[in-house]
């Protein structure tokens, strides 16, 4: 039981600690897919959305 | 008969028999009220879908005429009106609350007038009923447009703006009549929390199903926000609200958990309704009619993602601010303010944006009062959103919490950012929708001067008042006892609270013109020129 729980703290405590490198590495990824510079001419394109008339 | 059709209006019709019981069996007034309210909506609901169904054709709307998109604007139209209704019962209310505070008698001496019971009527009017509206009615119209296609469902859409504002109704009469859970922003009772994640899970269902069926390969900026905006609440609303009611027949209930818990959910909650409700959904109106008006594109589309992204994984953590200095622990207030700080770089990375994509129409702010009145906007969301993190600081908080300091940052944000975006769009929406010219720009002009003078007066009164009174209450004298009894703080407050009152005044009579100009426009306007047009209209 006692194993268990340490187990158990463990898991927590590496997860309650993993989450913030992950999430910074998620908001680099997309910083970097922002700002790569093959995706201009889409995102270019998708600014020019609102003006376009059906 | 479709399924929907058949679905929900014997679904209502049952329900109608549930208040109808409700109504007889509730254990206090308000709740049988309600119910009855409840019940009547239902029967005259089920009605309304009887006389739809006689009198529509065999076949639903199509999806396209002649290769366009058939865009579905009724809802947008109900919702478009609901707004401006509420948006002037809202300001009204304010008004009349904030001249109680200079003169306390106007509260009549009567419970259904109290500051008490009157002041979450003027903050979930304004908020939720007309900034509600603008929202989903944006929502509905820009989803439309930016993905080409007509909104999903049939009568769905209809469910999530009649459902809303029935909503609103009875969270508003629940307060008059002393209904309250007592949690800021969040008051409603359990039964009016019930129904509004029915309506919400609707309108994310409705958003989501428009979106999965568009006809353009990417999804627009402002489809984001929209999103960010429906998920965020319904997930506050779910984690700020889990209540065990006294009786199921009765308005009372009691919050799962109490104490710093219960401070700390709230404020999560509170200041997220801050961030997704009063800011991401309003920077969606920003990046979809800012652009369309000055017929500019947005200024940078990279930055757009990045400010999205940026504020998303910021934001949820900035509530502890709420609670320096309580029970609340040490580290989790630092943790607030600590993020409420870096907010500054999506805020003004987002404000930069949105007033970049003027670039090469400066000129028009000149000619054109509704975008002017956008572009304040942002330069107000810019100035409020400085503001804030800087009141986050701890030693800033010391001195402005519980002062009219944090009034005058909350309606700098409210008039100025939230309310005049949400101005800015229902004068490009209600001519798009009805296919007409707005009646006035002059008047729009008028209402765009008169109201930003209503704001300074408001703010620069608050922020004297506010930075006064924390000053009285932190003053000692040189043998240590506090310089000023309370009371003598609240006599200095009486000039600013009638200088605040004028502002609120001034802000009211401008939406009284705009509510003028757009019934104008929508009955006795010109038809529009260019047809289910976007295009701006000359200035003079």
């Amino acid at each position: 039981m006692k194993a268990i729980i340490q187990v158990e703290n463990f898991a927590s405590s590496l997860v309650g600690t993993l989450w913030t490198p992950v999430f910074v590495g998620i908001f680099i990824a997309i910083v970097a897919y922002a700002l790569w510079p093959r995706n201009k001419t889409q995102f270019d394109a998708a600014a020019r959305m609102p003006l376009r008339e059906d | 008969m479709t399924m929907g059709e058949a679905g929900l209006a014997s679904g209502l019709a049952v329900f109608a028999f549930v208040c109808f019981l409700g109504t007889a069996m509730g254990h206090d007034q308000a709740f049988s009220f309600h119910a009855a309210l409840a019940c009547a909506a239902s029967v005259i609901s089920v009605v309304v879908i009887g006389n739809r169904y006689l009198d529509r054709p065999a076949e639903l709307p199509p999806a396209e005429i002649g290769g366009r998109p058939n865009y579905n604007f009724g809802p947008i139209k109900f919702a478009s009106a609901m707004a401006m209704f509420w948006g002037i019962a809202g300001f009204t209310v304010g008004l009349i609350i904030a001249m109680q505070l200079a003169w306390p008698a106007l509260n009549l001496d009567l419970p259904w007038t109290t500051f008490g019971r009157l002041r979450p009527l003027h903050t979930s009017a304004v908020i939720f009923a007309f900034g509600g509206n603008v929202l989903i009615a944006t929502s509905f119209y820009v989803v439309q447009k930016t993905c080409r296609t007509r909104l999903a469902g049939d009568l769905s859409p209809w469910f999530v703006v009649v459902g809303y504002n029935f909503f609103i109704l009875i969270a508003g009469t629940g307060y008059l009549l002393g209904v309250t859970q007592s949690k800021e922003y969040a008051e409603p009772e359990w039964y009016a929390d019930l129904w509004l994640t029915i309506v919400w899970v609707t309108y994310l269902l409705v958003f989501l199903m428009t979106l999965v069926k568009r006809k353009e390969p990417h999804i627009f900026v402002a489809n984001w926000f929209y999103l960010a905006f429906i998920i965020t609440i319904a997930v506050l609303h779910l984690g700020n609200n889990p209540a065990l009611p006294v009786s199921f027949l009765g308005s009372k209930s009691y919050i799962a958990w109490g104490g710093v818990q219960d401070a700390m959910f709230q404020w999560w909650y509170g200041h997220n309704a801050v961030g997704f409700f009063l800011t991401a959904g309003f920077l969606a109106i920003m990046y979809y009619f800012i652009p369309k008006r000055a017929d500019r594109p947005v200024y940078s589309y990279r930055l757009s993602i990045i400010h999205f992204w940026a504020l998303i994984f910021l934001y949820i953590w900035a509530g502890p601010h709420h609670l320096h200095y309580t029970a609340l622990p040490d580290w989790a207030q630092t943790l607030g303010m600590t993020f409420s700080i870096m907010l500054w770089m999506p805020s003004w990375g987002g404000m930069i944006n949105g007033l970049m994509t003027l670039s090469g129409a400066w000129d028009k702010l000149r000619t054109d009062p509704v975008l002017r009145m956008m572009v304040v906007s942002v330069a107000f969301y810019g100035m409020s959103t400085f503001e804030g993190p800087m009141m986050s600081i701890k030693v800033v908080n010391s001195l402005s919490h519980y002062t009219d300091w944090t009034i005058g940052h909350v309606h700098s944000g409210a008039l100025g950012w939230v309310g005049f975006v949400s101005f800015g769009a229902l004068y490009c929406l209600v001519p798009w929708l009805w296919n007409r010219q707005l009646y006035s720009l002059k008047l729009v002009n008028w209402h765009f001067w008169i109201s930003t003078i209503g704001i300074v007066l408001y703010i620069s009164a608050m922020w004297v008042s506010g930075i006064l009174q924390g000053l009285m209450w932190r003053a000692y004298t040189s043998l240590g006892f506090l310089e000023y009894s309370f009371i003598e703080s609240v006599e200095a407050m009486h000039p600013f609270y009638i200088i605040r009152a004028a502002g609120g005044a001034l802000f009211l009579i401008g939406a009284l013109i705009m509510a003028f100009n757009l019934w104008m426009t929508v009955n006795a306007g010109q038809a529009s020129e260019t047809e289910g047009a976007g295009a701006l209209q000359p200035a003079e």
